[in-house]
């Protein structure tokens, strides 16, 4: 065992945090191109404003990988008060941008507390499963977490901010990991199910169907076993069909007209190129128009034109299919795709809960990040405003999830320590 | 354990989802890549202004003038005063509110236009209050400016191409048929257009990048856009395509409100457009402009050819029309009341359209075509007694006296009808039957350009009429006529009929003694050029007999039937006409005033000129279409006039109330 933390590092995850982010700002610069563009490092461009962050951010790198781990899991209670106090403040002095009060302005920067929030929520839940009396069949444990998992997703919910509710909600994937119960997992696959089918057919019909089919299932495995009591379908049956009503009644008199239309139109209810459907066509027009091998750097003419909104956002992704082609694109996402494998892979490694639970956070928060963002992008998944971590333009998204990485990179080096 | 494959399945599984949906749209369907080029590139093309038109020496007849569409972008429109922005526009309130609100309906963020062809001076004025009206801007165009407003006729008139010229884009084609126009485009390409081999190159290279094809590059160059201006008549319909030009075309990267935000990849592809031709006239514009005053107040045309190369030097057709007035925002209004005038038709051209009786300048053409039957001689002598039977019971008058014995040169000086009748029924005797005479005669006829489009360079015209045999069977029962029949075709009467340029042309035939080029317009500055596009088109009759005819003419001026033609130090040849002619009025076949013709060439040895001068109810020839036509040959000639009296009575003579007779309702004399 080697004293010297270099030699310890992830260097395979590092090496890829680094080119996803050049390769980001790189695109980010092409995105946002004009006549007057200045320099790159110029910080009146986005592209320079984020090639200074990251740089910023580069400052934390060493001082992070020389924290002493225990670190992290003894002041995690700290920081996730501090930030869940930076989430309250935001109703007093935040910063409405495009329809959500999710910004502090100080000077020329805004900051997103809820980015800050990500990582200490992961602290927090990794400090607490970690805890010797925390046992996660049992109901006081389990409500625990899910009071530290929901309060910064309630408050992100009135914020509103969808997306990050969602990437809180990604806790998910760490709790079944540590041991919950599986049935939630096929409860809740089962609910989005229904979910789905509900917005798709009429609730009617579909209680119908639950009744037809749940028949049918009773009687297959009556033949293997014969005494199998009715009531648990009936049971299901029921909350199926309550909920598919419940579904049918929020959906309709619930939600508001903007938010069913990003259902329908990702559903193909709905074909509307110019109203709703406009972004996700017009990504989708960028991306098909790239190609194998795309147009080239800067030479994109729906990037250049603007065709897409929010493109050095939410679909920066669309720049990245136009520019560089199924190339290109499809080599981000293995890129992605490896550096998540990774870090579950190191992450099992850890013998210590802490590391490995916040580890796993780590991977969770970054594949709901990559799914709802490309999907979206590709037209797969309904729009939520959620950028790409590494790539999208957005100050306190690279900051907190370089932390994040430099954090996992820490704890990942003093596995033996 | 399967909890801890959980995550990593997910991943796996969504980024397989994603790669397969990146295949989809980028490597299996074309469909993305041709709407991203249909909404960011825009093709725009850029219009030559149109050739200018010269006289055949070199005088700018038509040019170019700027005009001005007021734009709006309703974007960015503030409160403004309506009134003071339609101030000396001619334009209603209401107008420009309504078109203010269409532009609206439109686009808010694109411009359109509010008011279309605005003159210089009116954009001049309204330019220095444009600060007041944010959101209007003017954009240039131009129109034709007839330097010299003149000859209409011939030089036609341009307007806006309307929706149904302009072809629709190629947009959202097929493979198969995209594969088609590339083939196509190639083809084109190599031939069509003379193209030099970079501006080849150039489009070679658009055609091989598949962003670029659609609509065709070709397509895009040679189709109408909009708006675009397009030769309607007269010359600039039949060289449209060199006074046109070629278009250019480029390219821009278009924003996702269509605006233009650039060109597209530096300009690589634009095409720089290419320059239309000048063109030269043949046209004297000073002869023309002199032949339209000396119509004034009358109906009827004039053609001047100069009988060596073919070139039309005048071309006029009374009533006519100032070019200018076909031009900018009155456009239509005027071209309404053109078309909407029934009676005297100005956009009739009836130098080209117009077919009448050729009347007594046709017995030249009878007397040469009798010296080459051999039917008669120079010295053959007919007598006249007020006219003769030509029949039984069939009396042809003539207004010599009894007893006039005439030979050919007298009969033509004098104009004796009962010298020409006997000579055509010679002529239609000379074969074994009426028929085979009827044709021979016709097919002398021909070889002066008769019954035939004469293959002008202008768009329109008549055929005129010459009779054939057949033309006779039809009427009569298969031989039941004969040289009887047809003799009032002796005198220029009858079935035949003449338009003015085919008089002209054959007159300009006789001063060749035989021969025409095809009357033309387009100058051609080298002599050997002209002579090779239009070769000599030969008559059947010798060259010896011509001379005999055109004494006659000479005498005619002379000291026959139009004196008044008579110029001193130029021997004129020529020839009168007077024309019967009837129209139906109020369902009755009704005589109207004679036509008033001359046709004319001179000098006599060495002719400059041939002219043929139609005046509609102008009474006997020598009347008013002798005096005009020599006129013209003095101001063609000399280029000056110094018989002031005679220019004076033609130009100030009006026939406007011989015109009205017809239509005032009341019964009215003829012929005084």
């Amino acid at each position: 065992m080697t004293n010297n933390i270099l030699s310890r590092l992830d260097w395979l995850s590092l090496i890829i945090y680094f080119l996803l982010i050049i390769f980001g700002i790189t695109n980010i610069y092409s995105t946002t191109l004009s006549e007057v563009t200045v320099s790159l490092f110029e910080l009146n461009s986005p592209a320079g404003k984020q090639f200074w962050i990251f740089i910023f951010s580069l400052i934390f790198l060493p001082i992070i990988l020389f924290i002493n781990s225990s670190f992290f899991d003894h002041l995690s209670l700290i920081f996730y008060i501090l930030s869940i106090l930076s989430l309250l403040g935001l109703f007093v002095f935040g910063q409405k941008i495009s329809g959500a009060t999710s910004w502090y302005l100080i000077g020329n920067f805004s900051l997103q507390p809820s980015e800050f929030a990500k990582i200490t929520t992961a602290l927090l839940v990794a400090s607490n499963l970690s805890s010797i009396q925390f046992d996660i069949k049992k109901m006081p444990s389990i409500s625990k977490i899910f009071l530290i998992i929901g309060i910064p997703t309630v408050l992100v919910i009135f914020q509103p901010d969808a997306g990050s509710a969602l990437v809180f909600s990604s806790l998910f994937f760490v709790l079944l990991r540590e041991g919950m119960d599986m049935k939630t997992l096929y409860f809740g696959i089962g609910l989005i199910s229904i979910f789905i089918l509900t917005l798709i057919f009429d609730p009617l019909i579909l209680t119908i169907a639950f009744f037809i089919i749940m028949i049918m299932i009773y009687r297959i495995i009556l033949n293997y076993y014969p005494k199998t009591k009715k009531s648990p379908f009936i049971i299901v049956l029921g909350i199926s069909i309550l909920f598919s009503f419940s579904v049918d009644y929020i959906f309709n008199s619930v939600f508001e007209q903007r938010h069913r239309d990003r259902f329908n139109v990702i559903l193909g209810l709905e074909n509307d190129t110019q109203g709703i459907g406009y972004n996700i066509n017009q990504s989708k027009i960028a991306i098909g128009s790239g190609g194998f091998s795309g147009k080239g750097f800067l030479n994109g003419t729906q990037t250049k034109g603007g065709f897409v909104p929010e493109q050095h956002t939410d679909y920066i992704f669309s720049t990245v299919g136009e520019e560089w082609g199924f190339l290109g694109s499809s080599g981000l996402i293995i890129l992605f795709t490896i550096l998540i494998l990774r870090i579950i892979y190191r992450a099992e490694k850890h013998m210590l809960p802490f590391p490995r639970v916040f580890s796993y956070c780590f991977a969770s928060m970054l594949f709901i990040h990559f799914f709802i963002n490309i999907g979206m992008t590709l037209g797969l998944v309904p729009t939520v405003g959620i950028p790409l971590p590494f790539i999208s333009y957005g100050g306190t998204n690279l900051m907190a999830f370089s932390l994040m990485l430099f954090i996992y990179l820490n704890l990942d080096a003093n596995r033996l320590h | 354990m399967i909890r801890k494959i959980i995550l990593l399945a997910f991943t796996v599984a969504s980024s397989l989802i994603f790669i397969f949906q990146l295949m989809a749209l980028q490597l299996f369907n074309s469909d993305y890549s041709e709407r991203s080029l249909n909404n960011a590139i825009e093709k725009r093309p850029i219009y030559p202004t149109r050739g200018l038109i010269f006289d055949r020496n070199g005088t700018l007849w038509v040019a170019n003038k700027p005009v001005y569409d007021l734009m709006v972008v309703p974007e960015n429109l503030n409160l403004f005063d309506t009134l003071e922005l339609i101030s000396g526009l001619n334009i209603s309130k209401e107008k420009l509110i309504n078109q203010i609100k269409n532009a609206e309906n439109f686009s808010r963020k694109l411009p359109s236009v509010v008011i279309r062809q605005l003159s210089m001076t009116e954009a001049a004025k309204l330019q220095e209050k444009m600060w007041k009206f944010p959101g209007f801007y003017f954009q240039k165009k131009t129109t034709r400016d007839y330097i010299l407003p003149i000859g209409s006729n011939v030089l036609g008139y341009t307007s806006e191409s309307n929706e149904y010229e302009i072809k629709p884009s190629s947009y959202r084609l097929s493979q198969i048929e995209k594969t088609k126009l590339i083939e196509v485009n190639k083809v084109i390409n190599d031939n069509y257009y003379s193209y030099s081999s970079e501006e080849k190159d150039s489009l070679n290279k658009i055609n091989s990048n598949s962003e670029l094809t659609y609509p065709p590059i070709n397509e895009l160059l040679e189709n109408y856009d909009l708006g675009e201006m397009i030769g309607r008549q007269g010359i600039e319909k039949t060289y449209e395509k060199k006074l046109r030009g070629r278009k250019g075309i480029e390219f821009f990267q278009k924003d996702r409100f269509n605006r233009i935000i650039g060109p597209y990849d530096e300009g690589k592809f634009d095409l720089v457009p290419k320059a239309p031709e000048n063109l030269t006239l043949t046209i004297d514009a000073i002869l023309q402009g002199y032949g339209e005053s000396l119509m004034i107040n009358k109906r009827g045309g004039i053609v001047a050819i100069e009988p060596q190369s073919g070139e039309v030097l005048a071309l006029v057709t009374a009533p006519s029309y100032n070019p200018n007035i076909l031009v900018g925002r009155n456009r239509s209004k005027h071209f309404n009341k053109l078309v909407k005038d029934t009676i005297a038709k100005p956009l009739f051209d009836r130098s080209l359209q117009a077919e009448y009786s050729p009347g007594s300048p046709f017995k030249t053409l009878n007397a040469l075509i009798g010296l080459q039957e051999k039917v008669i001689t120079s010295e053959t002598v007919f007598e006249c007694n007020k006219g003769h039977f030509y029949a039984k019971g069939a009396f042809m008058g003539c207004h010599n006296p009894a007893g006039t014995k005439s030979d050919l040169i007298k009969g033509i000086y004098n104009s004796c009808n009962t010298y020409f009748a006997k000579t055509f029924v010679r002529i239609i005797n000379s074969q074994s039957s009426p028929a085979e005479g009827v044709d021979l005669w016709r097919k002398h006829l021909e070889k002066f350009g008769l019954g035939d489009f004469l293959g002008y360079d202008l768009p329109i015209g008549k055929r005129g009429f010459i009779p054939s045999s057949n033309y006779y069977d039809n009427w009569y029962p298969k031989g039941s006529w004969g040289p009887t029949t047809l003799v009032s075709n002796s005198i220029g009467q009858g079935e035949i009929l003449t338009t003015p340029i085919q008089m002209a042309n054959f007159t300009a035939t006789i001063a060749n003694r035989g021969f025409f080029r095809k009357p033309h317009f387009k100058k051609i500055n080298s002599k050997k050029i002209n002579d090779s596009i239009y070769p000599k088109n030969k008559t059947l009759i010798d060259a010896k007999h011509f001379e005999t005819v055109i004494e006659g003419m000479y005498q005619v001026v002379e000291k026959g039937t139009a004196r008044a033609a008579k110029i001193n130090g130029i021997k004129v040849c020529g020839k009168t006409g007077t024309v019967e002619n009837f129209i139906r009025l109020n369902d009755k076949k009704t005589q109207l005033t004679d036509h008033s013709i001359f046709v004319a060439f001179a000098p006599k040895d060495d002719p400059k000129i041939a002219i043929a001068v139609f005046i509609e109810n102008g009474y006997w020839g020598g009347r008013w279409a002798a005096p005009i036509a020599s006129l013209m040959i003095e101001k063609y000639l000399t280029g000056e006039i110094k018989r002031n009296w005679l220019e004076n009575k033609m130009l100030k003579g009006s026939l406007m109330a011989e015109y009205e007779k017809p239509f005032s309702g009341k019964p009215f004399t003829i012929n005084d």
